[in-house]
């Protein structure tokens, strides 16, 4: 692949977050039901087959809360696997903040799926998310937000002032 | 220098640490070699790394390791990153 813009490398986050992978205020009783939340979501977007949400949580069960990434959010994901059709995300606020026993970073009220069949489709996206989630009126907009519409128009606005500052 | 970082499936919060690494490397005027490892692999690269980036739980599944580790709680928080590498490294 020459062209380095157009490689998966580099999908933006609007691309790999399809408004039908994200929910909200999803009710999760427990982790596992949190992290299914996040897995279905990525087979009602056609980015994975169920198998994959079983992987996520296995990793869990394997790993540890890992995955917990900051305080309130967690990122769900697996490796690459037969269950992966093409690299994509999910996004599940949930209506109740879910224990996943991270010392320092629950209770979780975000999960992001990810999928990714190699390791590097899904760069430009992750980043993406990860700046706007590293600001705190944009985690509290996203939690508050009360349609998926509104998420997919925060996501995109988020973007494209990122890419107009360069 | 070498720096590893250690997630648990290598395209994750692998990525995470290596993104918010460059970022404060680049803050701090640095230069570093960054790798990305799954817990599997790390143990067996740990040995030719300067430096290991992970999380906690991971931290201590690597076990005893020659390279000193630094751990991030939040991996979105690039202030943490940036102390925390400031402070292991300089």
């Amino acid at each position: 692949m020459a062209d380095g813009g157009a490689t998966t490398g580099s999908a933006p986050l609007s691309r790999l977050l399809q408004p039908s992978a994200i929910r909200v205020g999803a009710f999760a009783a427990d982790w596992r039901a949190a992290v299914r939340e996040a897995g279905d979501a990525l087979v009602a977007s056609g980015v994975t087959e169920d198998a994959y949400t079983d992987e996520m949580i296995a990793t869990v069960e394997e790993l540890g809360p890992y995955i917990v990434i900051a305080p309130g959010i967690a990122l769900a994901h697996s490796r690459p696997s037969p269950a992966v059709r093409r690299v994509g995300m999910s996004l599940v606020t949930l209506a109740g903040a879910v224990e996943f026993g991270h010392r320092e970073n629950d209770p979780v009220r975000l999960v992001v799926g990810l999928a990714a069949p190699d390791s590097d489709g899904h760069v430009t996206a992750l980043a993406t998310l990860a700046s706007f989630l590293s600001d705190e009126t944009n985690r509290e907009s996203l939690l508050s937000a009360r349609s998926v519409d509104e998420i997919r128009a925060l996501v995109v606005e988020f973007e494209s002032r990122a890419a107009s500052r360069g | 220098m070498k720096i590893l970082a250690v997630c648990g499936m290598g395209l994750g919060s692998g990525l995470l640490l290596r993104m918010q690494a460059e970022k404060a490397l680049r803050e701090l005027g640095l230069e570093a070699d960054l790798e990305v490892a799954d817990i599997g692999t790390a143990r067996a690269l740990a040995s030719s790394a300067d430096l290991i980036l992970t999380s906690e739980e991971l931290a201590q599944q690597l076990g005893g390791v020659k390279p000193r580790i630094v751990t991030i709680t939040n991996f979105i928080d690039l202030r943490e990153m940036v102390e925390k590498l400031r402070a292991a490294i300089t």
